[in-house]
């Protein structure tokens, strides 16, 4: 990897956009979390565990995740039309599949998790974003869970690999991988490619993910535990 | 437990010869928390006071609950948790009972509020209330507040430490369900409002020590 390499927007192959993430944003969701990497900007809502209409969905023996991943119509340079479309309603699978992992679902038969995903700004890496707020989002609704998921894509561009790609270079990449992960018990909960990358290069893309995760997985925690310590500083 | 330490899940939290309680998994030779919380360790029972949650019912625990619907030989009761409750006329009329001669909605109406104890309740079936107990049935007069279920430990206090202060400073009768409703009743109308107050002021703050002391200090002022 050559290290002066520097990026569209002046990154190095291996740096994150800034991160900003808040949790409980919103007040009648039992569980919120806002996620912003670079210019992609995320809201994330979660509901329950609840009692599931209609109830023939329901399965006798665990919960069900329902998940909508949805682009508001000013994510993007171009309106897009607010009514679901395929890309929409694949990674709304994709991104319940990644997330219904760590959810220790059999705790609670006969009920739905729902996922609201909003999207306010589009700017690659949305679906990573959106698992990450996802992960956030169930932490604070008090969903027991098996980790954190954290995630991140990496790809090749110009023949370099990188990590967390914008649009503008998820665009012009050779090749692209989104992938999810519970770092503190090192399980992959999703993984994806799109495009072609040799096998010297598949690992060190992998691993350079990985280590992005956990620095996206640091800040998430501490994200979690400042909401206690300000309400602790307020009193003492 | 000198130490309040908040842990998230997927945290490790002890290794070794433990046994996992509440809201904790094992995993490998590790102990993990499920959900954000206190830690807590007695004995060798490794458990996280949940911070947030819904309520999941469990049989033997007192509950305060909402009428939502009347059938000809039950009514629906949302007791705030995943699974709506039942509560079967043959329980309230202790088994004498003719439909024909005791409609339901004479005795209790959609919106009335009931305290119950859960039954039975399982994976496989909703949970069946009664309200044949000391201090079950339904509520006539006072007020009904909500804190999240997970905060009910704290509103009690080691060995109702917190509980007791509220009735003994407030001058009121408190029931308390398990699933985050509270009821309160006092002679006055200000006796109830300032323990209602004090109760929202316990769920601001659960997490941190030293509360039952701010709680005294609440209440003696009458409010602050």
């Amino acid at each position: 990897m050559s290290s002066g390499f520097v990026r569209v927007d002046g990154r190095l192959p291996d740096q994150l956009r800034p991160i900003k993430m808040a949790v409980g944003v919103l007040d009648k969701a039992d569980g919120s979390a806002y996620v912003e990497q670079g210019n992609t900007k995320v809201l994330v809502a979660v509901y329950g565990p609840r009692e599931l209409h209609p109830k023939h969905q329901a399965s006798l023996d665990s919960a069900i995740v329902r998940c909508r991943y949805h682009m508001a119509p000013f994510s993007t340079k171009e309106r897009k039309t607010p009514a679901p479309s395929r890309r929409e309603v694949e990674l709304s699978k994709v991104i319940k599949d990644a997330v219904s992992q760590a959810i220790f679902l059999e705790n609670f038969p006969r009920t739905s998790i729902d996922i609201f995903i909003e999207v306010l700004e589009a700017d690659g890496g949305t679906r990573c974003a959106s698992i990450n707020a996802c992960s956030l989002a169930l932490a604070n609704a008090g969903i027991p869970l098996r980790d954190l998921i954290s995630s991140v894509a990496v790809g090749k561009y110009r023949g370099c690999i990188i990590l967390d790609l914008n649009d503008e270079e998820d665009e012009a990449a050779e090749a692209d991988m989104p992938i999810a992960m519970m770092p503190s018990l090192n399980m992959i909960t999703l993984l994806q490619v799109n495009g072609v990358l040799t096998e010297e290069e598949f690992k060190r893309a992998f691993n350079l993910a990985v280590k992005g995760c956990m620095e996206i997985n640091m800040i998430q925690r501490e994200t979690l535990r400042s909401v206690y310590a300000s309400i602790k500083g307020e009193e003492d | 437990m000198t130490e309040r330490r908040i842990v998230l899940p997927g945290e490790l939290l002890v290794e070794g010869d433990y046994q996992p309680g509440l809201n904790v998994f094992k995993y490998g030779g590790g102990f993990y928390a499920s959900k954000i919380g206190v830690l807590s360790i007695v004995k060798q029972t490794v458990s996280v006071i949940a911070l947030h949650g819904v309520y999941e019912p469990k049989v033997g625990d007192v509950v305060i609950g909402k009428i939502i619907d009347v059938g000809t030989f039950s009514w629906t009761v949302d007791i705030k948790s995943p699974y709506t409750a039942v509560l079967n006329a043959s329980d309230y009329f202790k088994g004498r009972f003719n439909p024909a001669r005791d409609p339901l909605i004479k005795v209790l109406k959609p919106g009335d509020m009931i305290i119950a104890q859960i039954a039975d309740f399982d994976r496989t079936k909703n949970p069946v209330l009664t309200v044949q107990g000391f201090g079950l049935g339904g509520i006539t007069r006072g007020i009904i507040v909500e804190l999240s279920p997970s905060k009910i430990p704290r509103l009690i206090g080691r060995k109702g430490s917190m509980i007791n202060l509220l009735k003994r400073e407030g001058k009121c009768q408190i029931t308390v369900g398990k699933n985050g409703l509270i009821h309160i009743v006092g002679e006055k109308p200000e006796d109830e409002e300032l323990v209602a107050q004090a109760i929202r002021k316990i769920e601001r703050e659960a997490h941190t020590t030293g509360l039952t002391d701010r709680i005294m200090r609440f209440m003696k002022k009458g409010g602050s």
